[in-house]
């Protein structure tokens, strides 16, 4: 048994100093790791077209259909398939990553993280960039199966602001997840209850089947909380420019919104982690599986 | 640098917070193991072994006291300890099926750093190591409770740890998986020096194959410690026997016949806590205090309706010692846990 050839260190104490620089090779090798089962799985189960394009583009079609027999005006249908494709994100933040250490401590897996010398943050980094993947994928087909059946057309006058308006959504959304995920560190069965209501409401106030302005002086407030709701009201300004598309706030305002979103959900869940680390190790909640 | 060492704990205890009242799982352990040393906690269900073994993995804070992994303290130094450990369970289900036996594997060997090229040699390594050839390409879900536990342990040993920690690694296993699983880790322990290996168990098998040396626990607390030999010695003084009966006395049973003169202790003769010796027949292990006492059992047993079927002398094992700091043995602190 030859063993592992990258560690020269003659005692355990030696092998315990790591240079920065391995630290971060570490970090970044765990996220790569972590994103791998997500975005293999792709590949592995297909069954993951019907659950995850088929059935949510039903929810679609229903919104679709009632805005046609409402005689409503077009972009509205194309709100409802962008709203539907970036739901699919908000799908994903909710169960697979807010909710997913819930599972991973009833397999065991939270426990091996634990004693694994990377930041746990790398996790949850490797799980939101294999998420958002997988997801991208749902997103891509939801929207062209909606704009082939339903003859959406877009009017894209300026693509690097609109993938800026992506990411910038992204980096916000799952930095959301990530802090909940810390959050529900501290929970146990009651994870699954937490994440339900985390969905349905969102539904309402992020706006994904109707234009944000029509929650009037909620909006207000939902803009100052939910990067889903700032982001997807960008990218339908950038996506479908006219009277009926116009946002709540400007598009420049809502992108500075979404990058101070990011850094404070980012921030938020790197102290709340390490904070609900050490209560969970205190209480003894990582390590007890019927909890 | 001088090597510390492996395992130092002194009065760690741990409470758990509990209605309706709390309960202590460590109640002032002292432990120290030496880089290279094979240790096993040795005791029966709720002892306290694996509350250990989640403070020293740095899973769980202790309530008091203090511990130190490789000489860095499990409650501020947790970073260098995780660099140099891992951890194997009985029965655990780490992972995710949908992987094969060899990206599982590579996927781990990513948490600790492995540079891609170096994950997939280790890899590779460890399931011809772990006799896991046939299963390499595999998916997890598919795997036998064995073939599991194989991947486990490969797992376990995928950084080299300087400290590895098994927690009841054979738990469940079958006789051939089990043994195979033991050699292994015998084999990693020996192909470099500095290896600790810290086991929990309660198959005394286990812990006399593999140790050297060993804490008998019970109930939060260290009762005894020292090699395999050292422990035995212990109660060598004592003559203890493995008497077969065609039944237990209806009157008295095991606590009628601890309590004759010269007895010093009866449990039923396997480690289950079965008496082994099949439906006609209960095999005991008495402890007397001298050979003379022997007489008086069997007489007494005569006169209480059961005849003697067989009669051995036996060596004393590992359980007599528990048995004998204790007064009971495994199997009757499981029959306690269940009822």
């Amino acid at each position: 048994m030859t063993g592992y050839r990258g560690s020269h260190a003659t005692n355990a104490q030696e092998a315990a100093e790591w240079s920065n620089r391995r630290i971060i090779a570490n970090n970044l090798r765990a996220i790569v790791g972590r994103a791998y089962p997500r975005i293999i799985g792709l590949t592995r189960e297909p069954s993951w077209v019907f659950f995850e394009i088929l059935l949510p583009f039903l929810a679609v079609s229903a919104f679709v259909f009632v805005y046609r027999a409402l005689e409503a005006p077009e972009e509205y249908i194309g709100f409802v398939v962008l709203g539907g494709a970036v739901t699919s994100f908000w799908l994903n933040v909710v169960w697979m990553m807010a909710a997913q250490f819930y599972w991973e401590k009833d397999q065991g897996n939270l426990e091996l993280y634990f004693t694994a010398p990377m930041h746990l943050m790398s996790i949850l980094a490797g799980m939101a960039i294999g998420g958002l993947v997988m997801t991208s994928s749902r997103a891509i087909a939801v929207i062209g199966i909606g704009s082939i059946l339903f003859g959406v057309t877009y009017d894209i006058r300026e693509p690097l602001l609109l993938v800026a308006a992506f990411v910038l959504t992204m980096i916000p959304l799952y930095g959301l997840g990530m802090l909940f995920a810390s959050l529900f560190l501290m929970w146990g069965r009651e994870a699954s209850h937490l994440a339900e209501l985390l969905q349905e409401p969102i539904y309402f106030l992020g706006g994904v089947n109707f234009p944000l302005r029509a929650l009037g002086a909620v909006s207000g407030v939902v803009v100052a909380i939910l990067p889903l709701a700032v982001g997807l009201d960008a990218m339908r300004q950038l996506t479908f420019p006219g009277p009926l598309s116009q946002g709540l706030l400007p598009v420049g305002t809502e992108l500075l919104i979404l990058g101070a979103m990011s850094i404070v959900f980012l921030v938020g869940a790197r102290f709340a982690l390490a904070y609900l680390e050490h209560l969970a190790r205190r209480e003894g909640r990582l390590t007890l599986r019927w909890q | 640098m001088p090597a510390e060492l492996a395992i130092h704990a002194r009065g760690v205890t741990r409470v758990y917070k509990a209605k309706p009242d709390p309960v202590t799982a460590l109640g002032g352990v002292d432990l120290d193991v030496e880089p290279g040393e094979f240790f096993g906690l040795l005791g029966p269900n709720g002892a306290g072994k694996t509350t250990l073994i989640k403070i020293l993995t740095t899973l769980l804070l202790p309530t008091s006291g203090t511990a130190k992994v490789a000489g860095f303290d499990v409650v501020t130094e947790t970073a260098k300890i995780r660099r140099v450990i891992n951890m194997v369970s009985g029965g655990e289900q780490s992972g995710y099926g949908l992987l094969t036996t060899r990206e599982q594997l590579w996927m781990f060997s990513q948490f600790y750093g492995l540079p891609t090229r170096e994950g997939w040699r280790r890899v590779d390594e460890l399931i011809e190591i772990t006799g896991l050839q046939e299963q390499r390409d595999q998916k997890v879900r598919t795997l036998s409770t064995g073939q599991r536990q194989k991947l486990n342990f490969a797992r376990g040993m995928i950084n080299d740890p300087w400290v590895l920690f098994l927690d009841e690694p054979t738990l469940g296993l079958d006789v051939g998986a089990a043994r195979d699983l033991r050699e292994h880790t015998l084999a990693w322990r020996a192909a470099a020096p500095g290896r600790t290996v810290l086991l929990t168990t309660h198959y005394m098998v286990e812990a006399e194959q593999l140790c050297d040396r060993i804490a008998i626990v019970d109930r939060g607390k260290i009762l005894a410690l020292g090699t395999p030999e050292e422990l035995r010695r212990r109660v060598q003084a004592e003559s203890i026997f493995r008497i077969e009966l065609d039944h237990l006395p209806e009157s008295g049973g095991l606590a009628g016949l601890a309590a004759l003169p010269g007895v010093l202790s009866a449990v039923a003769a396997d480690e289950d806590g079965s008496d082994g010796a099949g439906a006609d027949r209960v095999a005991l292990k008495v402890a007397l205090a001298d050979d003379s006492a022997l007489t008086t059992v069997v007489t007494a047993m005569a006169e209480r309706g059961s005849h003697l079927v067989g009669l051995a002398k036996s060596e004393p094992s590992l359980e007599d010692v528990f048995v004998e700091l204790v007064g009971r043995g495994f199997g009757d602190q499981n029959d306690e846990q269940r009822s």
